[in-house]
């Protein structure tokens, strides 16, 4: 018994990541990876939702505050909004979000956008790879220390 | 005329209000007053030319009186502006918040208000009883001790770097100072801070917003601030605790500093009205460079600039953006 719980300690520390994709491009571009059986991280977990601009900064913020170790947002790419304008306005809303909150002292490796389309099925589980790569470069988030 | 002394600017905005009260150009004047404690001001409500003489104006008029406008008030308003009570007109009626028909601006030039936080730290827990501010020196009498403090080195930050004495847009101008040509803005007091590790600035700003109580005056001063429904007051959802523990703090801040950006005129009213006086300056400058630097926009400059958040351009810088190796 003893034995076991020490062998968990020792086991590698798994980044949880909370992953914002669009309906539209980069949710279909997680199927296509899938469906393709191309292998990627198990560590993202998937929130689905209509567009980049639905994504209200407290979702990001408040991923972090609950101890996610890491954020990936993605959308479809400039020009192919299914909504028109919703990825460009979600872009300058995290450029601004992403220079305050490093500003603010939060690791820039935690918080990663991109865009994914339909068809980069291949460049999603790269995305992801990169993403995995990039949280644990920083280790756990230990930035807030409440307990919810 | 060219008027620069601040006591004989303080007598024309009293002449001037007077005035267009007795003119009936306007219904309600809107400026500074002495305020209940040295070294502070409040705002004052003038509907009586004879009442006038309430209105001052020295340096420790630091609110931004532009909070006191509202969109449905069809009164005809006087406003005593500096210039970043006018930049924070601008931007709100930029976004729709004001009517600018109903405001008369009456335009006076600003050189700077005091950070009484800092006086605060270098007074103490002890308490001033008089204060006089004569040849760029505060002369401060307390209980059992005098000060003199040299006028410079206790001006707002945001002052020092502020380029905007004078309101963008006025009706009536005091002082008859031309608008100069703002110097390029360099940022460079913000270096210290975002040199430093990210750990390093954590616990910066965590030490410093720990002390945060959480009173919101922040908030309720910003002219800035002007939604009906705060995030801070929603409870469906709860987006964060309503309690001082530095993890709520923290966020409350951040969020707070996201809903101004691209808005701030860089008043500074926020860290002036701070009881705890928390430095939130760094937090606007910081602001203020971001939508500089990304979208080459000055909040309450210009009437036919479109808010940054409230447009977009294919081209947007995007360097961010994470890439497949
Ligand atoms: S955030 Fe502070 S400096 Fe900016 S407009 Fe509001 S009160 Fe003024
Ligand atoms: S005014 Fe100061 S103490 Fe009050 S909420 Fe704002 S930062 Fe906190």
């Amino acid at each position: 018994m003893t034995d076991k719980s020490k062998e968990k300690s020792t086991e590698e520390w798994k980044p949880k990541i909370i992953a914002f994709l669009c309906n539209w491009c980069s949710y279909a571009g997680a199927d296509l990876a899938g469906v393709s059986r191309i292998q990627y991280p198990p560590n993202i977990r998937v929130v689905r939702v209509p567009c980049t601009g639905r994504i209200n900064p407290f979702f990001i913020i408040k991923s972090l505050a609950y101890g996610w170790d890491g954020i990936l947002v993605s959308g479809c790419h400039p020009g192919d909004c299914h909504y028109i304008s919703g990825n460009y306005i979600a872009r300058r809303r995290f450029a601004i979000l992403r220079d305050l909150m490093i500003f603010l002292g939060i690791e820039p490796e935690r918080l990663n956008f991109t865009w994914v389309s339909a068809a980069e099925g291949e460049r999603f589980a790269k995305i992801v790879r990169k993403t995995v790569e990039n949280v644990k470069s920083v280790g756990p988030n230990k930035i807030f220390n409440k307990k919810w | 005329m060219v008027i620069n002394i601040i006591d004989d600017i303080e007598k024309s905005i009293r002449e001037t209000a007077k005035k267009l009260l007795e003119e009936k150009k306007v219904d309600l004047i809107i400026g500074y007053t002495k305020g209940s404690i040295p070294l502070r001001s409040g705002p004052c409500f003038i509907t009586d030319a004879s009442q006038t003489d309430m209105l001052v104006w020295n340096q420790s008029c630091d609110l931004n009186l532009a909070k006191y406008l509202a969109k449905n008030d069809n009164r005809k308003i006087g406003i005593i502006s500096k210039g970043c009570v006018g930049r924070a007109i601008v931007h709100l009626i930029v976004e729709k918040q004001l009517n600018k028909e109903n405001i008369t601006i009456i335009g006076i030039p600003c050189e700077g208000v005091l950070n009484r936080a800092k006086i605060m730290v270098e007074i103490g827990d002890k308490e001033i009883i008089e204060a006089n501010i004569e040849d760029n020196k505060i002369i401060i009498k307390g209980k059992d001790f005098n000060k003199t403090l040299p006028l410079q080195d206790y001006i707002n930050q945001l002052c020092i770097t502020c380029h905007y004495k004078i309101p963008p847009i006025f009706d009536i101008i005091i002082g008859n100072k031309k608008p100069e040509k703002p110097p390029k803005d360099d940022f460079k007091d913000l270096n210290e801070i975002e040199s430093k590790s990210s750990n390093d600035k954590i616990e910066y700003f965590k030490k410093e917003l720990n002390r945060c109580i959480r009173c919101y005056a922040c908030r309720e001063a910003c002219p800035m601030c002007y939604c009906s429904l705060c995030f801070i007051d929603q409870n469906k959802p709860v987006w964060f605790g309503k309690t001082a523990d530095i993890s709520d703090n923290f966020i409350f801040h951040m969020i707070r500093a996201f809903h101004v950006a691209g808005r701030c005129v860089s008043c500074g009213t926020c860290s002036s009205v701070c009881p705890i006086g928390i430095d939130l300056n760094f937090i606007t400058r910081k602001l203020e460079k971001i939508v500089k630097e990304r979208f080459d926009f000055e909040s309450g400059i210009n009437l036919a600039a479109p808010p940054p958040m409230g447009t977009h351009k294919f081209d947007d810088k995007q360097e961010f953006m994470i890439e497949e190796d």
